[in-house]
């Protein structure tokens, strides 16, 4: 049944978007699930790699933790600039966005397509397109709960 | 063990992102799950929820944005106690310089270096 045009609009209507949902292709949750869960799960056993290798090294917990950023955001970057980001996260999903390499992504990705809009206005500004989101939304959190501990610890 | 449970509550963490992104309408897209996921970890870290979970899991618990949010919150904290008032100003970037800092410089480098494909 697609739609039955001796019908009047509004029920021609329904009837189309009907055909329209049953048509679309739904999102396949089970295997986005399963993709986000192994790459997002590699991504973080490699940051466990990292942080083992950082505390070996000697570095203090703080230290080797902010290492272990600094290393992924540069991975993360760079495979932003060839483009093989983008293939990974096809797939992954919020495997590849939900850590913080999808912040170095979100970074990289917005400012790359604003290069003809110039270096300040362009790139310089896209670059926060979407980690200034995150960075205002997590500084006033943590602000206000510094706040709250100097005033009641 | 360690690796397993970093593979683990980090695919996890990623799981709970990604039914997100699917069973929810339309709008919320991978910067709403970025700026959620910060947000989170960083009250999650408030009322001492997460460093559980970073002392169980590690990188798998650091990884995620989450970790990042929780980083900035325990800034806060220990800018307060060494440094009262002004702690609660600088202690939240003090912590995630260096992240911060590689975000910027990289992303504006390989930004400048390549080409956008197609």
């Amino acid at each position: 049944m697609r739609v039955d045009f001796t019908k009047p609009a509004g029920i021609q209507h329904k009837q189309y978007r009907n055909f329209v949902d049953r048509i679309s292709p739904k999102p396949n949750v089970l295997v986005n699930v399963v993709w986000a869960f192994l790459v997002g799960g590699s991504i973080a056993a490699i940051g466990q790699a990292l942080l083992t290798l950082f505390l070996m090294l000697g570095l203090p917990i703080l230290e080797a933790g902010a290492m272990v950023a600094v290393v992924l955001i540069f991975i993360a970057a760079f495979l932003t600039g060839l483009g093989v980001f983008d293939d990974i996260a096809r797939y992954a999903g919020a495997g590849a966005f939900v850590p913080i390499t999808g912040f170095a992504n979100a970074m990289v990705a917005q400012a790359m397509e604003a290069r003809t809009e110039g270096l300040v206005l362009g790139v310089g500004a896209r670059l926060f397109t979407i980690a200034g989101p995150v960075l205002v939304f997590g500084i006033v959190v943590a602000w206000l709960t510094g706040l709250i501990y100097f005033l009641f610890r | 063990m360690i690796f397993a449970m970093a593979f683990l509550v980090g695919g996890l963490i990623c799981v709970v992102g990604q039914l997100l992104m699917d069973l929810t309408s339309y709008k919320v897209t991978p910067a709403h799950i970025l700026v959620g996921f910060v947000t989170t970890g960083a009250i999650l870290s408030a009322f001492g929820l997460y460093q559980p979970l970073v002392e169980l899991a590690g990188a798998g618990a650091l990884v995620p944005l989450t970790g990042f949010g929780h980083i900035l919150t325990q800034g806060a904290i220990r800018g307060v106690e060494r440094d009262g008032l002004l702690g609660v100003f600088a202690g939240p970037l003090e912590a995630a310089a260096a992240g911060v800092t590689a975000a910027i410089v990289f992303g504006y480098f390989f930004a400048i270096l390549f080409k956008p494909k197609g």
